[in-house]
């Protein structure tokens, strides 16, 4: 939980281009991102921000440009890139009729992150206050604590890229302060959080990066806060 | 996460996966019973449809046995990545570091387990509602032990090549059943071969064939199409 | 070397260069087609010697025979450019792919109903389940499946890379549909005489057989370029090149 992370990590983007059902999302994005920063992707709705976190986890190859993973092109890394990374998305993996325990001892046996056992999985959940929920079906939980528990992966796992798409989504204040507070941690430690939200980041310090998806499509909306926050 | 324990977490992400599909199964019984209670449907029309007589029953017995296999493994297939595909397991899936050829075949074992190993358990009797030789049992639940598995795979393809539709149903069959007809075919003459008192070790065999290059080929099949419904 | 390679795979992937190409090869491909399907029909149909056993009604297989070797070319054709489009992600590939797969489909279609004419007079009924024919059927659901998936995705990326998919699962099925519906066909043979079963011919019965087979694999290059000229224009309407073709068109003609 407190190991380092090396200092050479990083994520690269050069010319990197999507262009979806005939419009254009971005055009030639670059951006270096290094170990220990937190990068907040900007942009209103339909901008292509999930767009974007999809294809840096590997799950769109729908691009033009190249991604590098610590100077290797990132779809060469293959299985050595996503075992340094974490994504949760709109909908986190979390099967409603599984246990809360269940579903994260699934999750973290396929992430191969050896030896997540109970008590591990209890003093997350602990962690993001669901202590006593553990051998609850998540469909009886409420939205805020079912992504309370996908996020208690960020708990016990030890890769360094988290990918979050609105993580704040559906959670308590309090939650939010310290969801913030984890993301913050583990920049320090030299990881990379690169997320999508539309609550402002309270952290002022310089290691807080954004990058703005300039909307090419003419199409623009009054950006609307659909999270809740 | 050392290199050390690596071909340890590869047959853990395998066996979890199944216990997971095993353990969503065994807590949605209904939906476990349900293609069983359909092969039974389908093959008790016949009687009505056809003639009740004995002797027509009896010859038509293995192919009513093996289409009705086939058509409630298809039907099962269809919910086989959705659920996945809405609550976001499957991209949990794509982006493990474990090669998604075993935990694609993890996921169709416990298709088949809960489905094709039923139907087959549950052949003798539909046998003896057709009239058919208690001789030529091993021959039919033989084959379909060998034969379940392969549709099961086939389906698997299909449904992981629909799972992103709006429209899915219908077309998983559509695509799949022309790919089921040489198992249908070594299926049934199986059974035949059986009722004719020939020996039928040489169909079980290609059926077995079969089944090895179904679980050699088709995950990567599987795998190639859940990325595409995932990135669609 | 390797610079020409890359040039020929640029060109070649990108749309516009095909279009341009196959606007100057198309007369190439039409006119031998045109020729070949009248020389090949009226030299078959009217000057053949008709058969000793089946009188007239062979000269069906002149349309047949050429219909149903293409059923299964154009099957492979299909599959491989689409595993071409899948593993290089050329565009034009996954085009040629998708228009192939109507004109496949046409093509068996053809094989299958005339399969079916010939059978009324050989056998006195109109479909026989014979192993040929019987193929063809299955060859028409592969078909019909491959388009059904393409038709119903919004996404034409998506819709080519799964079709391409399906299609390279069916051709690695192919051989082994044929083989199970041959020995199936062992099993339950009923008729002494297979339709397209060859007997040594005459050469006054096979060439104009073989102008047919070239003038349906001209037919299918001309229809295949066509289809994926229209296909072209639809997807890269939004460029520039389009639109200067779509509105010069007419004004060249006048």
């Amino acid at each position: 939980m407190d190991q380092e992370y090396p200092s050479e990590i990083m994520l690269s983007a050069k010319d990197l281009s999507c262009c979806r059902d005939d419009r254009d999302l971005f055009v030639n994005l670059n951006f270096d991102i290094v170990g220990g920063e937190v990068v907040q992707i900007v942009g209103s709705n339909g901008s292509g921000k999930t767009t974007l976190l999809r294809i840096l986890c590997g799950l769109m190859d729908d691009y033009s440009g190249d991604i590098e993973w610590c100077r290797e092109p990132m779809n060469q890394c293959g299985e050595l890139y996503r075992a340094q990374l974490i994504h949760i998305g709109h909908n986190a993996g979390i099967n409603p009729i599984l246990t809360a325990e269940e579903n994260l001892q699934w999750l973290l046996d396929i992430h191969g992150q050896g030896g997540a056992d109970n008590r591990q999985i209890a003093e997350a959940l602990a962690r993001v206050g669901l202590s006593g929920y553990e051998g609850v079906e998540t469909h009886r939980l409420s939205a805020g604590q079912k992504r309370r528990v996908s996020l208690a992966r960020l708990y016990i796992e030890g890769a360094p890229i988290w990918i979050l798409d609105e993580p704040f989504t559906a959670i308590d204040k309090e939650g939010v302060r310290e969801l913030e507070n984890l993301i913050f941690q583990h920049a320090n430690r030299g990881g990379i959080v690169i997320l999508t939200t539309h609550h402002s980041l309270q952290e002022t310090a310089s290691r807080l990066k954004r990058i703005t998806l300039d909307d090419l499509s003419g199409f623009h909306e009054a950006s609307v806060d659909d999270d809740g926050v | 996460m050392g290199e050390d324990n690596q071909p340890l977490s590869l047959s853990r992400a395998f066996f979890s996966t199944l216990k997971r599909e095993l353990k969503i199964a065994n807590r949605q019984r209904s939906q476990l019973v349900n293609p069983l209670f359909f092969f039974i449907m389908v093959v008790s029309l016949f009687p009505l449809a056809v003639s009740p007589e004995p002797s027509i029953l009896r010859t038509i017995a293995p192919g009513v046995i093996w289409i009705a296999a086939l058509l409630s493994t298809m039907m099962a297939a269809d919910a086989l990545f959705k659920h996945d595909f809405e609550d976001g397991t499957l991209e949990q899936l794509l982006l493990s570091p474990q090669p998604l050829f075993l935990l694609v075949i993890a996921k169709v074992v416990s298709h088949w387990l809960t489905t094709g190993l039923l139907l087959t358990l549950l052949s003798p009797l539909l046998a003896a509602m057709l009239f058919m030789d208690t001789n030529h049992l091993s021959a039919l639940v033989l084959s379909l032990l060998l034969g379940t598995p392969v549709l099961c795979f086939v389906n698997a393809i299909g449904a992981a090549l629909t799972v992103g539709l709006r429209k899915g149903g219908i077309l998983i069959t559509l695509i799949t059943l022309p790919l089921h007809i040489p198992v249908l075919i070594f299926g049934t003459g199986c059974v035949q071969a059986s009722v004719y008192s020939q020996p039928y070790q040489g169909q079980l065999a290609i059926l077995g064939a079969l089944l090895v290059l179904a679980i050699v080929l088709a995950p990567f099949a599987i795998g190639a199409s859940l990325r595409i419904s995932v990135s669609g | 070397m390797w610079a020409l390679v890359k040039e020929y795979y640029h060109k070649f992937g990108s749309p516009k260069h095909f279009y341009e190409l196959t606007g100057k090869l198309l007369p190439w491909f039409a006119i031998p087609a045109v020729l070949c399907l009248v020389v090949g029909s009226v030299w078959g149909l009217a000057f053949a010697p008709a058969d000793y056993q089946q009188g007239n009604s062979f000269r069906i297989m002149y349309i047949h025979v050429p219909a149903a070797s293409l059923a299964m070319s154009v099957y492979v054709m299909m599959a491989v450019a689409g595993a071409i489009g899948l593993i290089w992600k050329i565009k034009m590939a996954d085009m040629v792919a998708k228009s192939a797969a109507p004109i496949g489909a046409a093509f068996t279609l053809l094989a299958l109903v005339t399969g079916a004419i010939w059978g009324k007079p050989t056998w006195g009924t109109w479909w026989v389940w014979d192993a040929r024919l019987t193929s063809m059927l299955v060859m028409l659901f592969l078909y019909v499946g491959i388009i059904s998936l393409q038709a119903s995705f919004d996404s034409a990326k998506s819709a080519a890379k799964s079709s391409a998919v399906l299609a390279i699962v069916g051709l690695v099925n192919l051989p082994i549909i044929k083989y199970s519906v041959d020995w199936w066909n062992t099993l339950h043979q009923s008729a002494s005489f297979t339709v397209s079963d060859k007997p040594a011919m005459p050469p006054e019965m096979y060439l104009p057989l073989i102008v047919m087979v070239f003038g349906y694999y001209f037919l299918f290059a001309t229809l295949l370029m066509m289809i994926t000229r229209c296909e072209i224009l639809e997807r890269e309407v939004r460029s520039r090149w389009v639109a200067r073709v779509l509105l010069n068109r007419p004004l060249k003609k006048n």
